[in-house]
């Protein structure tokens, strides 16, 4: 398929995974703050910092207020990983590629883009702010359920697949780093008491709250830790994701696991080899802050690897024209 | 309120009723539906239609914008009627517009026979900022220019189809036509049944059996692609659309390279060949080492390869000039030249500013004059005399003098009007319609085609980039 249109594809998927995410972190927040009215100043700080923008946030907003806060990571359309321009950046790659995806995804997007823009929404962020942001994490999830129903899954669809993946791996790692670094300054410090209300708030911005408990019992930050970057099966665990990423750049290069052509293929594989063969352990003794920045590295790295495999072919152009 | 009741078809022909406000044969069931509808139902038909629209994307953008604002094309909901016999007619001629058209073309390009008898100036030819030097002893393959032509009629009062224009480089409009069917089958589903309409639906078929029959035979199994100037391109939905509809590539020049003599794709797994193109780029962007050097939407080597023949392309680079608006005037002798037939389809009578004798009448009646530039199209460089300010009429006759074969000048047409709705009612509104021509193995005309209408009271101009929409057009099988 085209270079620009696979580009394309993966960025469409990447950014509508980047605005669930948003969605999620505030929604988690705001059921937080439900049960802890007093921290009410303290909690919004962390929200952007998640995002890592916190000197564009600075520069444009006076406090970390839940009002500023909201607005920033939801309605700004100057900042580039707001839902809004999330969104807006993936209906214009969904626009570059609507041919090549399903009618129904293109106007699933375009409806839920056009619905977002309208100053209707932004009223009913303020009204009704949990009702609004399950409403983008339910059509966030509807795109997907349409992609998975609607579209063949060839090199397109894959292509999608580990745009949504690394995405999601990098936001885990960023819930994780983000409240740890909070919760637990002093890292060391493994099971000691803890608030059990804000390490399930942890779990449930990763919508990982009932799995986890199926899995363990007692609420850790090791044990959250834990799930959150090496469980297998969990869909949105670190481990998993890079696992899926592997999987669908195999089928597109139509190679077999365990084989390397590429680098793309060479930095996922090993990625999955040390989570694979890693525990939480051996991360904690390492400094969780300090893993994390190196996934989150390495998950960029991947993403650039992807980038110059396939998507900014140079080839060699001669100057000179068909003889005539 | 019975809208029909009430409506006045004034002093124009209506395509819906006649002239004593009686449905005309063909459209006596949609007339009695809408009648029938309780208070209000017509408005909320064609609201629904506009959200309909709105959510399948089919949008203009105004970019550079925060809101980002997006329109919808105007889409009327009360559709035009065509009868099959009338229709007949239409297919008829354009069919032999069409082929007298590609003759020309590759005539002018080769032997000039036309030239050397005298029955086009060849001055003419000469002057036309869309004649291509560059096309000259070529011969495009199976001696096909003109593949998608977009002809422009207008019915006048006297009930008769004229040509107002040809457009045979890039013309556009017909995924409204695919899009608008699709519309109306939902807001009258059962007129729409019973009227027994003919389809439009097989439109991208035929484009794609035409552009499979421009193979290079030496090609097994063939990559055809759109190329598209991208989405910022006020067309690019059709593009996007016809690509999605056929099955085939969208490709952007930045997509494309030459390479070892042929044209190949960018693709995740390296470079691919492409053998036919169908190019929405006009022949200025679509090459900067053929034409205009600051392009950057075209592909540089590109004019080579196809005239190399290892790239087929459609259109052919260099039909500007058979829909030069001069040259226009000159379609109806260029028609008998060919054929040896009449032509079925009349022209509108068409003043030429460089002969002399015209040029003094249309001086001289420039306020009840159409005045056209030879060169442009979407209703620009045009003046509608009687409409027209005095001021403008004057800037415009010094256009003339100083330019006099740039111009031609024709009588204001009394376009046709088809009811559209105004607020609650109906009031008539001026069409004229486009239907799309295919020239692959045999000339393939859509029956249908886009009918313009011109929103604002009394226009006489359809354009979009004027404030035109469009309604559906329903070719009725004969019976």
């Amino acid at each position: 398929m085209l270079s620009r249109v696979a580009n394309s594809i993966y960025w469409m998927c990447r950014y509508i995974e980047r605005a669930e995410n948003v969605a999620r972190f505030i929604n988690v927040n705001l059921n937080l703050l439900l049960d802890m009215p007093s921290e009410k100043g303290k909690h919004w700080e962390p929200l952007v910092m998640i995002t890592g923008d916190q000197l564009l946030f600075e520069k444009h907003y006076r406090d970390f207020g839940q009002e500023a806060v909201m607005h920033f990571l939801t309605f700004d359309r100057n900042y580039p990983n707001s839902i809004l321009a999330c969104l807006a950046a993936a209906r214009e790659n969904g626009r570059s590629i609507r041919e090549i995806i399903s009618s129904e995804m293109w106007e699933h997007l375009n409806h839920f883009y056009l619905e977002l823009a309208d100053a209707r929404g932004a009223a009913l962020a303020l009204e009704d702010p949990h009702r609004f942001f399950r409403i983008i994490q339910m059509r966030s999830h509807l795109f997907t359920g349409l992609m998975d129903c609607t579209m063949s899954h060839g090199e397109a669809w894959n292509f999608a697949r580990i745009g949504m993946m690394i995405e999601r791996a990098d936001k885990t790692s960023r819930i994780l780093d983000v409240k740890y670094f909070m919760l637990l300054p002093q890292a060391d410090l493994v099971n000691t008491p803890m608030d059990n209300i804000q390490w399930t708030a942890v779990l449930k911005s990763a919508s990982a709250f009932e799995m986890f408990r199926k899995q363990q019992h007692h609420i850790t930050p090791r044990n959250v830790a834990e799930f959150l970057i090496f469980d297998s099966q969990f869909p949105r665990s670190i481990r998993h994701c890079v696992s899926k990423s592997q999987v669908c750049l195999h089928r597109i290069i139509g190679s077999s696991p365990g084989s390397a052509q590429n680098m793309a293929e060479k930095l996922v594989g090993r990625l999955k080899s040390e989570l694979d063969y890693t525990d939480i352990d051996e991360v904690i003794q390492f400094g969780m802050h300090q893993y994390m920045d190196s996934l989150q590295k390495r998950l960029n790295q991947v993403d650039t690897a992807i980038g110059g495999t396939f998507f900014n072919l140079k080839p060699l152009v001669e100057t000179s024209t068909a003889e005539q | 309120m019975k809208s029909f009741a009430v409506y006045d078809p004034g002093d124009f022909y209506d395509e819906l009723v006649d002239s004593s406000g009686m449905p005309r044969p063909g459209a006596r069931l949609l007339v009695e539906k809408i009648e029938s509808l309780p208070e209000g139902d017509l408005t909320l038909r064609q609201k629904a239609a506009e959200a309909m629209l709105l959510k399948m994307g089919i949008t203009f953008n105004v970019y550079g914008r925060d809101e980002g604002t997006e329109k919808i094309m105007p889409f009327d909901i009360i559709p035009r009627i065509v009868p099959g016999n009338e229709w007949k007619q239409i297919e008829n001629g354009l069919k032999q517009r069409t082929f007298a058209l590609n003759e020309f073309l590759q005539d002018i390009y080769n032997e000039k026979k036309i030239l050397k008898d005298k029955v086009v100036p060849e001055d003419l030819i000469f002057t036309s900022r869309t004649y291509r030097k560059e096309c000259e002893g070529f011969t495009p393959p199976r001696k096909i220019w003109c593949h998608v032509t977009g002809t422009d009629l207008v019915r006048d009062r006297d009930g008769r189809f004229y040509v107002l224009e040809d457009n045979l480089r890039c013309p556009s409009g017909v995924s409204y036509v695919l899009e608008n069917r699709r519309v109306l089958k939902r807001t009258f589903p059962q007129v729409f049944e019973a009227s027994h309409v003919r389809p439009v639906d097989d439109y991208p078929t035929k484009l794609l059996e035409m552009l499979e029959y421009l193979v290079p035979p030496h090609v097994q199994s063939p990559t055809i692609g759109v190329l598209t100037p991208g989405i910022y391109n006020s067309a690019y939905f059709e593009h996007s659309f016809l690509s999605q509809q056929m099955g085939v590539e969208l490709v952007e020049g930045q997509d494309l390279v030459v390479a070892e003599g042929f044209v190949h794709m960018l693709t995740t797994k390296g470079l691919k060949r492409v053998d036919v193109l169908y190019r929405r780029i006009d022949d200025d962007f679509i090459d900067p080492e053929a034409f205009r050097p600051d392009s950057l939407l075209g592909v540089r080597g590109l004019v080579g390869v196809y005239k190399a023949g290892r790239l087929a392309m459609a259109n052919a680079p260099g039909t500007g000039i058979a829909d030069d608006k001069v040259i226009y005037a000159y379609v109806p002798k260029i028609i008998s030249y060919y054929t040896g037939e009449d032509p079925i389809l009349p022209n509108v009578p068409t003043y030429i500013c460089r002969n002399d004798e015209d040029r003094a009448y249309v001086l001289a009646h420039l306020d009840q004059l159409v005045v056209k530039a030879a060169n442009e199209s979407g209703g620009y460089g045009m003046l509608v005399g009687p409409h027209a300010a005095e001021a403008e009429r004057a800037a415009f006759a010094e256009k003339i003098k100083a330019e006099p074969r740039n111009y031609m000048a024709q009588p204001t047409i009394s376009l046709s009007r088809v009811p559209t709705i105004v607020g609650d009612r109906l009031e008539g509104r001026h069409v004229d319609l486009r239907p799309y021509v295919l020239f692959g193995k045999d000339i393939y005309v859509q029956p249908g085609g886009l009918t313009r209408v011109a929103l604002v009271k009394g226009s006489l101009v359809v354009n979009s980039s004027q404030g035109g929409g469009s309604k559906d057009t329903w070719v009725l099988k004969e019976i």
